[in-house]
């Protein structure tokens, strides 16, 4: 599989072929690898999902979804775009701890977590185009008519750049996949900048999508309303990079078993546990964050409501208890524990996205949002798809593995 | 051990950092414009609920005609506006002290510092110089952020469609640019609506509520409310019981948004020298641990 055509010099079409898409197996051994109880799952939801997603296009939102004049915004947004983009932020996390920090030990997980931020953001502009009434209009407010005071304008420029960012600060791993070298090294002196530029484009989207909530005081419950939105959403999108690239790597490890260098097989926990160790500190500061928030919006009263006992929920459940858990994960030195942390963090993160997007969001409304089935499955399907993104190219290109015909940048 | 403290130090750091930069936007009171606007006076007393502003608002904005037409029962329920419906006339829930049904025509307000147009990320929705803000179909990504940032609940969608449109009143800007009025104000026959320049409509509103006295609440809808509007109403029954959000307060909401908005440049100038620093400083301290490393082997 390391036996790499174009370094020999001459090109050979079936052998790249052969060796580069179907792993070194022809054609038909290819297709009988594929039958695996895992790929009759992803099959089930890509032959249910996919017609569906035509569907929506062919009849529109109204057909495919429950969204109403009152309530235009869904899980569209609240899961495919508001969650999606907070737990792609291990990209912009790891890079900048690696090549800013200098925190060498946690190279190994570089890759890995650029590839899932860029994939998380493809499939959030996949799914946003399921979201938009209009996708095909998405150049008008990048080419030519710029609504430069609104706050969608901002997040749409910066996950855009931030695209190429990431397209970018993941190529060197596909030049040497194809094996071309030049470009390679181009692409990696371009590292450093790549991740600064990263990182200002992240704290500015992650922050902006917050922003965007700024504006409905007379939508948001008051309890979830607070002028420190941006903040909150830019830390707690750390929260949810650092948890993520645990759950991630964590999976990944067992998954893909055989990619994974065997001298890296040892250093996982350790890296976990680090990783454990900033999402405890974070998560803490978060929560006296978001308490500060409550402090401010004096709204004490409302706590005694159903819909202040999700709120305490989400504010204990979701946050402070996680940040005790994973310090006594760190304590014990259990990476098993910061693993199911992580992955309980993560959900947390995905339900406070929703709970600004679509729970505490028209909460006054008379007519509430349910989702419907058919958009739950677009949004299944969109997610599905990443996932089989995911694993075709780290069983192909140097993610999980070094190449050993390169020295480590 | 030593490195992961590090770590959090960095990340504490980088957080805080990001706190100073992101200033929250708290509500700071809007500079009200005082740009003699077009606007209209709707005096609810006056409103008799013949409807006839939404037949005009039809025939003047190519809609359907209006549900019901003459019939009483179109009241039974308050109705909203929708993709081909862009004002309606609601029975209010509560009469007036004498006893009198108080009917409410509704459209987009017009805001002075509208929220759907700062919303809107391609200039579809944009609030223009002469006064009303209109909609550039052909700019549109169908996000529906113009319709949750509205504080009024005007901006309509096509659900229906998979080529759908934003739809509310357009104030009939093509008939104002020709010296005429709203097709509304130039049909109501009691004098309900009432066009004319912002400043005097406003000076008449009050004119009318200190020369009935106790008659009319004493405020002047849209005077403030989410940063003024260019429809203004005055009633004899509560605002709330005519369908009217009472909660909004003075700010405009694009107010909300401008300091979030103000962060960017700081960001973009603050964050790429910080990084350099703090890449250059770890680079020198791994230099320097390893020859120490390095010397301590030659011991
Ligand atoms: S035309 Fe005038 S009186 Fe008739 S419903 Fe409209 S606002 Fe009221
Ligand atoms: S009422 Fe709503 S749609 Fe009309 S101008 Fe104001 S914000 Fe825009
Ligand atoms: S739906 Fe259209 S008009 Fe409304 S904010 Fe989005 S692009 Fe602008």
């Amino acid at each position: 599989m390391t036996d790499t055509t174009l370094d020999r010099g001459g090109f050979d079409v079936r052998s790249f072929i052969r060796d580069k898409i179907f792993l070194g197996m022809s054609l038909g051994e290819y297709f009988r690898s594929l039958l695996t109880p895992g790929n009759a799952v992803f099959a089930l939801i890509l032959i249910v999902g996919v017609p569906i997603i035509v569907y929506r296009f062919a009849f529109g939102i109204g057909a495919s979804s429950h969204l109403t004049q009152m309530n235009p915004w869904g899980i569209w947004i609240g899961l495919d775009v508001m969650s999606g983009v907070a737990l792609a932020a291990g990209g912009f996390t790891v890079a900048t701890a690696v090549y800013v920090l200098g925190l060498k030990e946690y190279h190994p997980i570089v890759r890995p977590a650029v590839l899932t931020g860029f994939l998380g953001y493809l499939f959030v502009v996949i799914g946003l185009c399921a979201d938009l009434g209009r996708p095909w209009k998405l150049p008008v407010p990048m080419a030519y008519s710029f609504g430069t005071g609104s706050v969608m304008f901002e997040v749409g420029w910066c996950v855009c750049l931030y695209l190429i960012v990431l397209a970018l600060e993941f190529s060197p791993a596909a030049f040497e996949w194809l094996g071309l070298r030049k470009a390679r090294e181009w692409a990696i002196r371009m590292t450093l900048a790549l991740t600064i530029l990263g990182l200002c484009l992240s704290t500015l989207h992650q922050s902006s999508l917050g922003a965007l909530f700024l504006m409905m005081p007379h939508r948001l419950h008051p309890l979830w309303y607070s002028g420190f939105v941006p903040i909150f959403f830019f830390v707690s999108a750390i929260i949810a990079g650092l948890s993520m690239v645990i759950v991630e790597s964590g999976l990944s490890h067992r998954v893909f078993k055989d990619q994974v260098d065997p001298k890296d097989h040892g250093k996982l926990d350790k890296l976990t546990l680090g990783l454990a160790r900033g999402a405890a500190v974070v998560l803490f500061a978060y929560f006296f964050l978001k308490l500060q928030g409550l402090v401010d919006s004096g709204r004490f009263d409302l706590l005694l409501t159903p819909y202040g006992y999700w709120f305490l929920f989400e504010m204990l459940g979701f946050i402070l208890i996680p940040s005790f858990l994973y310090a006594i994960a760190v304590r014990r030195q259990n990476a098993t524990l910061a693993r199911w942390v992580a992955g309980w963090t993560v959900l947390g993160i995905v339900v406070n996205r929703l709970n600004l997007s679509v729970i505490a969001f028209n909460w006054n409304a008379p007519e509430r949002y349910v989702p419907g089935f058919m958009e739950i499955m677009i949004s299944v399907t969109i997610i599905t798809i990443g996932i089989m993104t995911f694993r075709w190219i780290v069983n192909r290109m140097p993610v999980l593995r070094e190449d050993p015909s390169y020295p480590q940048h | 051990m030593d490195l992961s403290r590090r770590t959090f130090i960095k990340f504490a750091g980088a957080a805080g950092a990001a706190g100073l930069a992101a200033k929250p936007a708290r509500a700071e009171a809007s500079a009200l414009r005082t740009v003699n606007t077009p606007a209209v006076l709707v005096d609810t007393t006056r409103c008799v609920g013949c409807r006839g502003c939404e037949a005009a608002c039809g025939e003047s904005n190519l809609l359907p005609p209006p549900a019901q037409p003459g019939s009483d029962a179109v009241f039974s329920t308050p109705r909203r506006t929708d993709p081909s419906t862009y004002t309606v006339v609601n029975r209010a829930a509560a009469s007036s002290k004498e006893g009198d049904v108080r009917y409410v025509k509704r459209q987009c307000m017009h805001c002075l510092d509208p929220a759907c147009a700062s919303a809107c990320l391609a200039k579809a929705l944009e609030k223009t110089a002469a006064g009303p803000v209109v909609y550039h179909k052909e700019r549109c990504l169908g996000c529906r952020y113009c319709m949750v940032a509205c504080q009024f609940d005007v901006p309509k969608f096509d659900f229906d469609s998979p080529a759908p449109y934003i739809h509310k009143c357009t104030f009939c800007a093509e008939r104002q640019a020709q010296g005429l009025q709203p097709a509304c104000a130039s049909v109501c026959p009691t004098g309900a609506l009432q066009f004319g320049h912002r400043e005097e409509l406003l000076e008449e509103a009050r004119t009318r509520i200190y020369q009935n006295a106790g008659k009319y609440v004493h405020q002047v809808y849209g005077e403030f409310e989410a940063g003024g509007t260019s429809w203004l109403y005055i009633t004899d029954v509560p605002f709330d019981k005519l369908g009217f959000r009472t909660d909004l307060g003075p700010t405009s909401p694009p107010e909300l948004t401008r300091t979030a908005l103000a962060a960017v440049p700081f960001v973009l100038t603050l964050w790429p020298p910080l990084l350099m620093g703090l890449y250059t400083f770890s680079k020198r301290r791994a230099e320097a641990s390893k020859s120490g490393e390095k010397e301590a082997h030659h011991d």
